[in-house]
């Protein structure tokens, strides 16, 4: 009876997670295409309700009514299940991802390894799908994307090794604690190198733009979901935005101290800030982050897809390589408020 | 030294950042955005719209059957036939076109002696059943009719130019 | 109670999932399969309280090795008919390894070979680190300490066998086409642009 109540205790938890972070996926789509139409001086949807607050659930709508079509000769059991790969992780992940104080659906010691082995499922889908589609756009497309996404990994990786070393633990909620205090005792201070390589080997994996050979609307239509319609292709477009929500969120837990208040601890500034809760910073801190997806998406042109594996191979992993040293060199010597 | 600036410039993603300062910017400025059911770009008095046929003054109907436009029409969308009218004047019977092959040129316009076919400024109109899109002549002249002030107004902004 | 049959629900999926492997007719559904095995026994260390093997092994194996296996697999034109053309000629040899693999492991997990000089070594730790500490701590701790030097070893090997691929492979053939992306990078608009400057030219023949 008790193994029943906790049962449905977790569920619980886990409906309260999943469609507050669906809703953000939705609105998220919204934000993209606001801020990219407003530096692009455009005004962006704004006909479904009141400044287009309803085009979301109206794209919805409509992708729901869509026919899912079936190309010919496909893979008809694996196209059905790529879809369902590619969002698995990208929400099972989450499952470790401290909120706030206390406020995580599984608290496990190797979160950290957890979340890099739930990242590294989501390439699955994309590679199934693009095989399965009986496609060579398609075809084309997963190659990319799995090339990239495997070679980012090892850089994004190295980057959170930095992390661990420096909190010497892989839970998440000690991570966090270990960077306690205001603003410069998180780690992007100390981390900054590996801060911006964690990100950009971020963006790269989840295959959006700069990066987004995976996709190239110009080169190879819409790469590993071309054939892919309503339903099937909304779920692959929530996976991508579900994605890019937890890349941010990692972000935010491993260089931005999670739940902490940028002025935690000050003499005047902490105890003003102090009334407000926890997981209302990390999701400051976590937009941030998404905003910058969008930044990026509006400022910059696609990489050419060996110039992204030169930066991912020869750039970023050295890089990494190098600052670990340094490191470690820091942990040894007690430097400045972090180790 | 030249070669240690650029190694750091690129570590240090000035390139990046001064793209980002660009679109940044603009994020806050004014947008250009056209509301376009309720706001509308001006249009030129040279605007290739829905097709009419116009009339004189007098009510005669302009177009004399020289069948310029039909064989002008690079998409062969105009159809003519004619005949001699009791009073000995040459008068269409027929004069269709299909906007479906239409490519609004305005090459008819440009041929017509008498300025009979023209091209108005109307661009917003559709069709709900299959064979509406060709305009008979009863349709063209209508369309003239209704919109003769404009269509005189416009040839003759357009006249000194020609 | 519920562990045993979480148990036995893993097994018998992970069971299908290795049969599934040889029989598949289609070579990237068997690539599927393991990579369905590999996942379930993670699932199986999970529940054994190895979480850090478990997780390596999906992040690992799932994650980056399979990956590339698929890669190579969905790139074949296989014709299956082929490869089972030599099936009856190869059972007895292949049933002869699998016979042999069985007793050595009968052999080694019957004698206990092994098992204790482990968990000596992961009680040394715990008794270093508090017994409060977990299993990737353990791990670690042995690691580096008692195993340091194997560790490196395989570490080495390890370097060895990614230099030795690539040197293999990486080969310069002198008649293809490439770019030296450095070199492009490095471009810069003095190099390859002049300003000239000249007076405005008068047109005489209008």
């Amino acid at each position: 009876m008790s193994g029943l109540i906790e049962l449905s205790w977790i569920m619980a938890k886990i409906v309260a997670l999943v469609i507050p972070l669906f809703l953000a996926v939705a609105y998220m789509t919204y934000a993209e295409r606001k801020i990219i139409s407003a530096m692009q001086l455009r005004r962006g949807p704004n006909r479904v309700g009141w400044h287009g607050l309803l085009q979301p659930i109206a794209d919805a709508l409509k992708l729901l009514m869509k026919e899912v079509v079936l190309p010919q000769n496909a893979n008809r059991f694996l196209f059905v299940l790529a879809p369902m790969l590619s969002i698995m992780p990208a929400l099972a992940a989450w499952a470790v991802l401290p909120l706030g104080d206390g406020l995580v659906i599984a608290d496990i010691n190797a979160g950290l390894l957890y979340v890099l082995a739930m990242t590294s499922m989501g390439v699955y889908g994309i590679i199934l799908a693009g095989w399965a589609s009986n496609s060579k756009y398609a075809l084309l497309g997963a190659l990319r994307a799995g090339a990239q996404v495997v070679s980012y990994e090892i850089a994004m990786g190295f980057a959170l090794v930095g992390v661990l070393m420096a909190a010497g633990s892989l839970n998440m909620g000690e991570i966090i604690r270990a960077q306690e205090g205001p603003i410069w005792n998180w780690f992007w201070l100390p981390l900054l190198p590996l801060f911006v390589v964690y990100w950009i080997s971020g963006v790269a994996e989840t295959n959006r733009l700069p990066f987004d050979v995976a996709e190239g609307e110009s080169e190879i239509v819409a790469g590993f979901h071309v054939e892919y319609s309503g339903m099937a292709f909304a779920i692959f477009f929530l996976a991508e935005y579900a994605n890019m929500i937890l890349i941010s969120g990692l972000a935010a837990i491993m260089f931005l101290g999670g739940w902490y208040s940028p002025f935690h601890g000050l003499p005047l500034l902490g105890p003003m800030f102090a009334w407000v809760p926890g997981i209302v910073w990390f999701v400051l801190k976590t937009c941030v982050f998404l905003f910058l997806y969008i930044w990026f998406r509006g400022t910059f042109p696609r990489y050419r897809y060996d110039q992204i594996m030169r930066l991912g191979w020869k750039v970023l992993i050295p890089v990494t390589v190098v600052w670990l040293v340094v490191v470690s060199g820091m942990i040894l010597t007690d430097f400045g408020p972090w180790f | 030294m030249q070669a240690v600036k650029e190694f750091f410039s690129t570590f240090m993603l000035t390139e990046l950042l001064k793209g980002m300062r660009l679109t940044g910017k603009h994020l806050f400025d004014a947008k250009y955005t056209l509301e376009y059911p309720e706001e509308k770009a001006p249009q030129s008095p040279r605007f290739r719209g829905l097709h009419a046929l116009r009339r004189y003054p007098n009510g005669e109907e302009r177009c004399i059957a020289c069948k310029l436009c039909e064989a002008v029409c690079p998409a062969l969308a105009i159809t003519i036939e004619s005949e001699q009218r009791d009073d000995g004047t040459r008068r269409t019977t027929r004069y269709d076109i299909d906007l479906f092959k239409c490519i609004y040129c305005g090459f008819c316009e440009e041929s017509c002696p008498v300025d009979s076919i023209v091209e108005t400024r109307i661009h917003e109109y559709h069709f709900e059943q299959r064979g509406e899109q060709i305009m008979h002549k009863s349709d063209l002249l209508a369309v003239g009719d209704q919109y003769e002030a404009q269509l005189a107004e416009d040839r003759a902004a357009d006249a000194p130019y020609r | 109670m519920i562990e045993k049959v979480i148990f036995y629900v893993f097994a018998a999926i992970l069971l299908l999932a290795a049969m599934l492997v040889i029989t598949a007719r289609n070579p990237v559904h068997s690539a599927l399969s393991l990579v369905l095995a590999f996942f379930t026994s993670a699932a199986l260390w999970l529940l054994a309280e190895a979480e850090f093997l478990g997780i390596a092994l999906v992040l690992v194996y799932v994650g980056a090795v399979m990956v590339l296996f698929l890669f190579v697999v969905m790139m074949l034109d296989i014709n299956i008919s082929v490869i089972r053309e030599g099936f009856a000629r190869y059972l007895p040899l292949g049933a002869l390894v699998g016979v042999v693999m069985v007793l050595q492991m009968l052999l080694v997990i019957g004698a206990g070979v092994g098992e204790g000089q482990v968990s000596l070594a992961l009680a040394d730790a715990a008794g270093e680190s508090g017994a409060g500490g977990n299993n990737i701590r353990l791990l670690g701790s042995v690691l580096y300490t008692v195993y340091v030097y194997p560790f490196e070893l395989a570490a080495i090997v390890l370097l060895l066998a990614i230099i030795a691929a690539i040197m293999l492979t990486h080969r310069r053939r002198a008649d293809t086409k490439h770019q030296d992306i450095s070199a492009q990078v490095r471009t810069r608009k003095d190099d390859r642009l002049r300003l000239v400057r000249m007076p405005s030219e008068v047109d005489d023949e209008r």
